[in-house]
């Protein structure tokens, strides 16, 4: 198995902090896979997507980008090759939607430049992978959270990255969004792009992951197939509550026990 | 052509349309522009109350002299500090994801009259010293500013910054009502007090050539950036992850900004509210993109100052104060922008 991501025995503490909010992680994010990280509040998951970003340097321990370092990456290359939609974003000022998600473009193009025809192309192509061509020219400032999560997942396919970092991807949305957003990140896994994202919903990872990383306490407790990781013992020991699965047709759901 | 591809090139199309309009836009206030500078040059009290007809400069050497040696850099003064304090009010509202800052809300403006007070009491008027003298401390503000909000242990970043500004502009007024208080009345505290009421009227070439370069340097670098200046009104750590270099590109624009802010400010004192009210026009007009959003906040900064400048001379037979003008109009135009609908204010 190739890996997109590969961390060595990473540590990462914060200033003026004693425990450290990752530590000793060895983990492989599959190549051309959806990897979904799993772990309760606190657990460490936005210090670990800070660090793939390269946003926090590590202290100890290695990370590798397709087996280049990570921090050998040139600023403009890394946003070529990983991209970020964040768990939400303010809009401040009312950019149209298209323009919003030109900004996407921005790794390649020079400093004084501004988008081309054929950014502005690419730009709609990702528009239209996430169904929002409707709100194209729409002001930003307008938009419903739904609308607005699309809008950040199409900024991040314009920068047309062969890996993609998600926070939270579900968390705000409603069930017909979020039925929407995993038949995208599915179709985006389809054309093999390597999607990792954290959720506080195992039942989002059991409809579209591949691969499950668990961290608890800053460690990593688990990192597998999908299959292995939505067990009782496993989830329950995870959260530190009483967690179920079961199947509904051929889906697998996962639910608390009360 | 596929389905997709035809919808493709409608978005584009309907996308260079705008553009389009915007560019047709930028064209007409560039041409007012000239019109009223035209104008303002033929406005004045010589040789007679009213604008000249311009003829004139033929027969009358005096009056070729008045146009040329005093009103023309004047003009030219107020096109380029018009432009300058619009495009650093534009760059700051983006810079702090607010459209309600402007150099003045983060001391700016308070730490660069200080540092001219300072510099006249110190050294008398010269051009030089005051000049360098504001930067210096129009720049040590900001910076003030900045950290302050940073250290500070409540609240959001936005209310953070504004708080802090409030501080760190009130302490370097403290500041500057000492010097005023310990200056010389006979020489310097006249000069300051001049200089503080705002105003271009002191024009000459040399006070023109002094900081115009400056300004115009400032404003190609942000002219030329000006579609990445959208990518710094994002989350840091968003911009981070679009491949911008955030903290680098973000101090290199606010010096640039701070330093054409600074430039006018020490030929021509305090001029409020340009830089706030603007680049709301601007937006209003040109959209939020700072493609076009950019240069516009410029020409309608400079048509704005311009127009007030040129009132502010004529219509009275003493000269009403500049800064006084343009915070009297500028609040007015504020109040209006805030309370019709469809506005960009969001806290």
């Amino acid at each position: 198995m190739k890996c997109a991501y590969r961390l060595d025995q990473v540590t990462y503490t914060y200033p003026m902090r004693e425990n450290p909010a990752v530590s000793e992680l060895d983990l492989c994010i599959p190549e051309g896979r959806t990897t979904v990280l799993l772990g309760p509040n606190g657990a460490g998951k936005s210090t670990l997507m800070d660090l793939l970003l390269r946003w926090r340097k590590p202290d100890h321990g290695s990370i590798h980008l397709f087996d280049a370092p990570l921090a050998s990456y040139p600023k403009r290359s890394l946003g070529r090759t990983v991209s970020l939609v964040p768990q939400e974003e303010g809009a401040r000022f009312s950019f149209t939607v298209l323009e919003y998600v030109l900004f996407g473009r921005s790794p390649y193009l020079h400093e004084l430049a501004s988008p081309t025809h054929a950014d502005v192309e690419i730009a709609h192509a990702s528009i239209m992978q996430v169904g929002i061509e409707e709100i194209a020219h729409r002001p930003i400032t307008t938009l419903s959270g739904g609308e607005h999560q699309l809008v950040l997942l199409a900024r991040a396919l314009a920068q047309q990255p062969r890996v993609l970092l998600l926070d939270e991807p579900t968390s705000s949305l409603d069930p017909g969004n979020t039925a929407k957003v995993i038949r995208i990140l599915r179709q985006l896994s389809e054309q093999g792009i390597t999607l990792f994202f954290t959720t506080h919903d195992p039942t989002v990872a059991a409809d579209c992951a591949h691969h499950v990383a668990m961290i608890s306490h800053s460690e990593l407790l688990f990192s597998g197939p999908v299959a292995d990781a939505l067990t009782p013992p496993l989830l329950s020991e995870l959260y530190g509550t009483p967690m179920e699965t079961f199947r509904h047709g051929d889906r697998l759901m996962v639910a608390r026990v009360h | 052509m596929t389905m997709n591809q035809k919808a493709g090139s409608e978005q584009a199309y309907r996308y260079s349309t705008r553009i389009g309009i915007y560019r047709y836009r930028l064209l007409a206030f560039a041409l007012l522009l000239v019109v009223l500078a035209v104008v303002a040059l033929l406005a004045g009290r010589y040789p007679s109350a009213g604008i000249a007809n311009p003829l004139h400069l033929l027969e009358d050497a005096l009056f070729a002299k008045v146009v040329l040696n005093v009103r023309l850099p004047r003009i030219l003064l107020a096109i380029t500090g018009g432009a300058s304090l619009a495009a650093a009010g534009f760059v700051f509202q983006m810079l702090f994801a607010n459209p309600l800052v402007e150099p003045g809300f983060l001391g700016v403006s308070q730490g660069a009259a200080f540092g001219a007070a300072a510099a006249i009491t110190l050294f008398g008027f010269s051009a030089l010293a005051v000049q360098v003298s504001a930067s210096l401390f129009g720049l040590l503000a900001l910076a003030t500013s900045y950290w302050l909000a940073k250290r500070f242990r409540f609240g959001g970043w936005i209310l953070r910054l504004v708080l802090s500004g409030i501080a760190v502009g009130a302490m370097f007024s403290a500041g500057l009502s000492i010097i005023k208080l310990v200056a010389d009345p006979t020489t310097s505290l006249q000069d300051i007090t001049f200089w503080m009421m705002g105003g271009l009227w002191n024009s000459t070439w040399k006070t023109a050539w002094s900081v115009m370069p400056v300004m115009w340097t400032a404003l190609t670098v942000l002219f030329a950036i000006r579609w990445r200046i959208n990518l710094l009104s994002l989350d840091e750590r968003t911009a981070h992850a679009i491949g911008i270099s955030v903290s680098r590109e973000k101090s290199l624009v606010l010096f640039v900004a701070t330093i054409a802010t600074t430039a006018i400010i020490s030929v021509a004192g305090l001029i409020g509210w340009v830089g706030l009210i603007i680049p709301h026009l601007a937006r209003r007009l040109f959209g939020a993109d700072a493609r076009f959003a950019l240069p516009g906040s410029m020409l309608l900064g400079a048509l704005f100052l311009l127009a007030c400048d040129t009132v502010g001379r004529t219509l009275l037979s003493s000269e009403i104060p500049l800064g006084v003008l343009t915070s009297l109009i500028g609040a007015v135009l504020f109040i209006i922008i805030l309370t019709r609908p469809q506005t960009e204010a969001k806290l």
